[in-house]
């Protein structure tokens, strides 16, 4: 099915049997990483789970962050290496990561700004509370 | 890896028109857009829950008391299965990954291979998230024909109304979408099977459903943390 006037981007994909041997090898790297994060995550959730540890101490929160920072490595190989972003060019890189970011970033800021004012007013007024 | 994506082109031809400026086919860029949104939708999900549970933290369940049940056995052990699905989906979400690969060389025997292990990996997730609604819904008994005791959507024995809810929200959207993924890997398989890929000349269609895949992985991967861990 060859067409002269659509350019096939898919044909540019192809690569040789050596290459192939290479990014193989990138992927069992990558899913090396991927397997041990989650196992830590695992470990940590469950040595220092909330069953074992004051949730209001400085301490969860240290490995809250820990895990957020772990997922984001996570998710960071999954979708510049698993869905090839990482070899697309800039533009469409940008085009699709930038807008979701700061949408997510604003969405989180407005609704942990709100969540805290609510849980003041229920202590502020927590005779008229429920 | 991405070939043309990697190439040096002229600013003046790259967007002179007749030619994508991303170097990516019409499909390709489309499934993205969708990706985009569709990962909206989950973002509203999780912040969702975040501000709920922000603002009760003080009533919201300990979910290592809730889901510490594996399948065989009565032990106390908190949040395995679920790590135990996590590491399913990303090992599904590897054999995508070498479906694709093997796409890229035409090599329409590994592709086959590839995405079978994939339908089987999605289907064993999907096997393993009935089984995780089943103990939730049947409660703290683990009895599910007790109805006094069962968690739905209008009555929570684990806390606050809203964990059930979210629970049954964010992980039934999540599920839906594996569904969804499974049998678009189930039709590529087919195809690829038939040989249409090997006439069209390439394996294009496998990356984008690939895409779709690593997704739904990707989501996975935050709703382990933010449901579950955190």
């Amino acid at each position: 099915m060859e067409r002269d006037d659509i350019i096939e981007y898919s044909l540019h994909a192809h690569h040789s049997e050596e290459d192939g041997k290479r990014i193989r090898k990138n992927i069992f790297k990558v899913t090396a990483i991927l397997s041990i994060i989650t196992a830590l995550e695992v470990a940590m959730g469950i040595i220092w789970g909330k069953a074992h540890i004051d949730v209001n101490g400085a301490g969860w929160m240290s490995i809250k962050i820990a895990f957020i920072l772990l997922t984001l490595v996570k998710a960071g190989y999954i979708i510049m290496v698993f869905m090839h972003l990482g070899d697309e060019r800039k533009g469409l890189r940008y085009t699709i990561l930038l807008p979701y970011a700061i949408f997510i970033i604003y969405l989180f800021f407005i609704l942990y700004q709100e969540s805290t004012f609510l849980q003041y007013l229920k202590d502020a007024f927590s005779w008229v509370w429920s | 890896m991405a070939g043309e994506a990697t190439q040096v082109i002229d600013q003046k031809e790259l967007w002179g028109g007749g030619r994508s400026p991303f170097s990516v086919s019409y499909g390709k860029m489309m499934m993205w857009f969708f990706l985009i949104s569709d990962a909206l939708t989950f973002g509203g999900f999780l912040t969702a829950l975040g501000f709920q549970r922000h603002h009760l933290v003080a009533e919201w369940p300990i979910t290592e008391e809730i889901f510490f049940h594996f399948p065989g056995t009565h032990a106390h052990l908190p949040l395995l299965y679920v790590a135990l699905m996590t590491f399913i989906l990303i090992v599904s979400s590897v054999t995508m990954v070498l479906a694709v690969e093997a796409g890229h060389r035409m090599d329409q025997k590994s592709v086959i291979k590839w995405m079978a292990f994939t339908v089987v990996g999605g289907a064993i997730f999907l096997g393993s998230q009935a089984w995780e609604w089943y103990t939730f819904i049947a409660g703290p008994d683990g009895l599910i024909s007790t109805w006094g005791d069962n968690a739905t959507l209008a009555r929570n024995p684990y806390g606050p109304q809203l964990y059930a809810n979210f629970f049954f929200f964010i992980t039934g959207f999540h599920g839906s979408h594996v569904l969804s993924g499974v049998i678009l890997n189930l039709l590529v398989l087919i195809r690829a099977y038939q040989g249409w890929y090997e006439k069209r000349g390439h394996y294009e269609m496998v990356e984008k459903v690939g895409l779709y895949w690593h997704f739904v992985d990707l989501v996975w991967v935050f709703v382990f943390t933010f449901f579950y861990l955190i």
